[in-house]
């Protein structure tokens, strides 16, 4: 009998210990007050697929930047709200998300049209505003704490579209027109414009130059009225059911120009890729990053793995090449700003981002003094040998050949496009 | 030449498409007077239901937007029945019926983005990508199958209406309730199924839709002014209006696009149908 007693004495003082060992060693995370990060997503809405994707990299990020004990020695949280791919809802987000919920540091959503209407905010309470793919938002407020992630480049709306021109002026026998199209829509306008710029600037003849209206439904009668007028470059600036509609239109009149692409987000989607098969062969775009050897970063592969696995059954891009890697990666940003200044001072931020080169999961990020890449690495990658009905296909190297910029080429350009 | 008769043609072929949308909408609020503004949302629905089918058991898209059409009209009915008990039967039906279908709309679109996500969906078969070329005139079997498929469905609801007891009984239940009554039908019948038939048709349209461009949940927004403009210009419950109204902005879009610039389009779109309603205001076929 004494000895059960004192055995059920020794269990519960044992079991008292392990609570206060327990305690005692994750009091150093746990115990302290959370750092809160706050910000809006596009969760719903016309940018959902992003805004999810971009938010499942972002979680991975914190859990990897909790395991290592937090920032400061404290955990990180995340605020955040649904915008729904509303401007309107973003600068009442970001209202709360300071004076309400009293974040201790704001990151942007998704895209231009979302990230432009936080900035009188964010600006009015001078806060460091890393920001999420917005193309040109800072040639506007000329913010000097704004540090956008996307490899634009210092210029934009240019850089955005350099690559097309400079491969298309590399060709032989050179091209001499271009039509450009683009949707009636914040980025693809600004992408035009930088197109229309840099046709310009390279000697080409613009032939067809106009807008098309989101809601447009049917694109045979746009590249119809494009083939009509036969232009030698074709470039297409547009969001991913008209850069579905743009390919199937083009493959389906015959268009016979000899580059076809340029800024048409959404093939960059693995569903898209699969869907469309080999209507994308010889199409030459835009990307960010691609599984092709040259672009092989430290900790891409792992981040992606853990993506991928976490990305399952969510309705979300399943490979994660193109956002998911830019959405940890300003993260990381922040992350080492925070870690080397010992600080949430904005101002030592900002010029800590400001005069650092970041070793993140999509290479090396220096910001210019407009918050932009200090150089553009907008890719130009050419879809090659893509079979039919295959995702599994797009996970490795290939099939999207990277053209330009030369320090990151991993192939030689097929031309013309319409073989 | 070949510009212009291509125009044409792809805007007749949108336009077969754009009347498969407004056919249900030509029942619920030209005829039985319901402002369904969830009505795009259901054509959404039958996307999903076309991309689980074909990308899980390789099912054409049409085929499977047909044989989910009698689910989709017992939704239908189901649906008129609640809005009939809580706000027809004590006339409230015209601004909380409004809000109705609104949350209707919301939680058809958040639903589909917690169960399946916010990607961009579409479907696979074998003639899609494929073209029929006569000539100069090309034809896309993307555009094409829509366009006998959603004639096809048109051209039956507009006969079973035309042309049985229970068709003409539902044109006459928004014209004449107690004469309908005295004919022994029961009204609250009559537009329950009447309900049921349009949502039934929007099974259809969104297979058609899923298989000329992508979805997401949200997409349906983008024809609802379209689908109550071609109701309205049609002449707010005439079938046949309603497929000459769609044909006419699909063709008007399409020219526009061709030779003016697509930007246009919406715009010279809404500015026909402006103008027609000031020369006419019952609409196209509209009864004054």
């Amino acid at each position: 009998m004494v000895s059960r007693r004192l055995f059920a004495r020794a269990a519960v003082a044992a079991g008292a210990l392990a609570f206060a060992a327990g305690t005692l060693v994750s009091a150093p995370v746990y115990a302290a007050k959370p750092l809160k990060i706050g910000f809006s997503m596009a969760l719903t809405g016309g940018l959902a697929g992003a805004g999810k994707a971009a938010l499942i990299a972002m979680e991975i990020w914190r859990a990897d930047v909790n395991k290592k004990g937090g920032l400061l020695g404290r955990p990180v949280e995340f605020v955040y709200y649904d915008d729904a791919t509303q401007p309107a809802k973003v600068p009442p987000i970001y209202t709360k998300l300071l004076n309400v919920d009293k974040v201790d540091l704001v990151v942007s959503s998704y895209g231009t049209n979302e990230i432009a209407p936080a900035m009188p905010i964010v600006m009015r309470k001078k806060l460091v505003f890393p920001s999420l793919f917005g193309l040109a938002v800072n040639d506007e407020f000329k913010y000097n704490r704004y540090f956008q992630i996307m490899p634009a480049g210092p210029e934009p709306k240019t850089d955005w579209s350099k690559g097309f021109f400079e491969l298309a002026l590399e060709q032989n026998p050179k091209p001499k027109t271009v039509a450009i199209v683009s949707a009636d829509a914040e980025f693809a306008l600004n992408a035009a414009a930088g197109a229309r710029k840099n046709a310009k600037a390279a000697g080409f003849i613009v032939v067809y130059d106009k807008t098309f209206p989101p809601s447009t439904t049917d694109f045979s009668p746009i590249v119809r009225a494009i083939e009509a007028e036969k232009p030698d470059l074709v470039y297409v600036a547009s969001y991913p059911p008209h850069s579905v509609g743009m390919v199937k239109a083009a493959r389906e009149v015959g268009l016979k120009a000899k580059m076809f692409g340029g800024g048409m987000v959404g093939l960059q989607f693995a569903a898209i890729q699969k869907n469309l098969g080999p209507q994308l062969n010889n199409i030459v775009n835009y990307d960010f990053w691609v599984p092709e050897p040259t672009l092989n970063f430290p900790g891409v592969k792992e981040f992606l793995a853990k993506y991928q696995e976490a990305a399952k059954g969510k309705g979300v891009d399943p490979l994660g090449h193109y956002l998911p890697p830019y959405a940890y990666a300003y993260l990381q940003v922040l992350e080492e700003a925070v870690n080397a200044t010992k600080s949430l001072d904005q101002g030592k931020l900002a010029a800590y981002m400001h005069k650092t080169t970041f070793k993140t999961v999509v290479g090396n990020v220096k910001f210019g003094s407009n918050g932009e890449w200090a150089t553009s690495r907008v890719l130009m990658v050419q879809f090659r040998d893509v079979k039919p009905n295959d995702m599994a296909q797009f996970a490795g190297p290939g099939k999207r050949i990277v053209l330009y910029p030369k320090a990151w080429k991993s192939g030689d350009i097929v031309y013309p496009f319409n073989q | 030449m070949d510009l212009f008769v291509n125009a044409i043609v792809a805007g007749i072929l949108l336009g077969a498409f754009y009347a498969a949308v407004s056919v249900g909408l030509a029942i619920t609020f030209g005829q039985l007077d319901i402002v369904n503004i969830a009505h795009p949302a259901f054509v959404i629905v039958g996307s999903y239901i076309a991309w689980i089918l074909n990308s899980r058991l390789g099912w054409d898209p049409v085929l499977v937007g047909i044989l989910a059409a009698p689910a989709f009209f017992l939704v239908g009915a189901l649906i008129y029945r609640i809005y009939y008990a809580a706000f027809e039967r004590t006339g409230q039906e015209s601004l909380s019926g409004l809000a109705f279908f609104f949350g209707v709309m919301f939680i058809i679109e958040v639903v589909l983005i917690l169960v399946y996500g916010v990607d961009y969906r579409l479907v696979s078969a074998s003639y899609l990508g494929k073209n029929i070329d006569l000539g100069f005139v090309g034809l896309p079997l993307r555009l094409v199958v829509p366009f006998v498929v959603a004639s096809a469905m048109t051209a039956a609801v507009w006969l079973f209406l035309s042309r049985t007891f229970t068709g003409r009984a539902i044109l006459a239940v928004a014209q004449d309730r107690l004469a309908l009554q005295l004919m022994g039908a029961d009204p609250v019948r009559i537009k329950q199924f009447a309900f049921g038939l349009a949502i039934a048709t929007t099974s259809v349209a969104g297979s058609l839709l899923i298989m000329i461009g992508p979805v997401e949940p949200s997409l349906g927004r983008v024809y609802i002014g379209r689908a109550f403009a071609i109701v309205v210009l049609g002449g707010m419950g005439s079938i046949p209006g309603m497929v000459i109204a769609a044909l006419l902005i699909g063709v008007v879009e399409s020219f526009v696009s061709s030779f003016a610039g697509p930007s246009w389009a919406p715009a010279v779109a809404f500015g026909a149908l402006l103008i027609t309603l000031a020369v006419r205001p019952s609409g196209l076929f509209g009864r004054a």
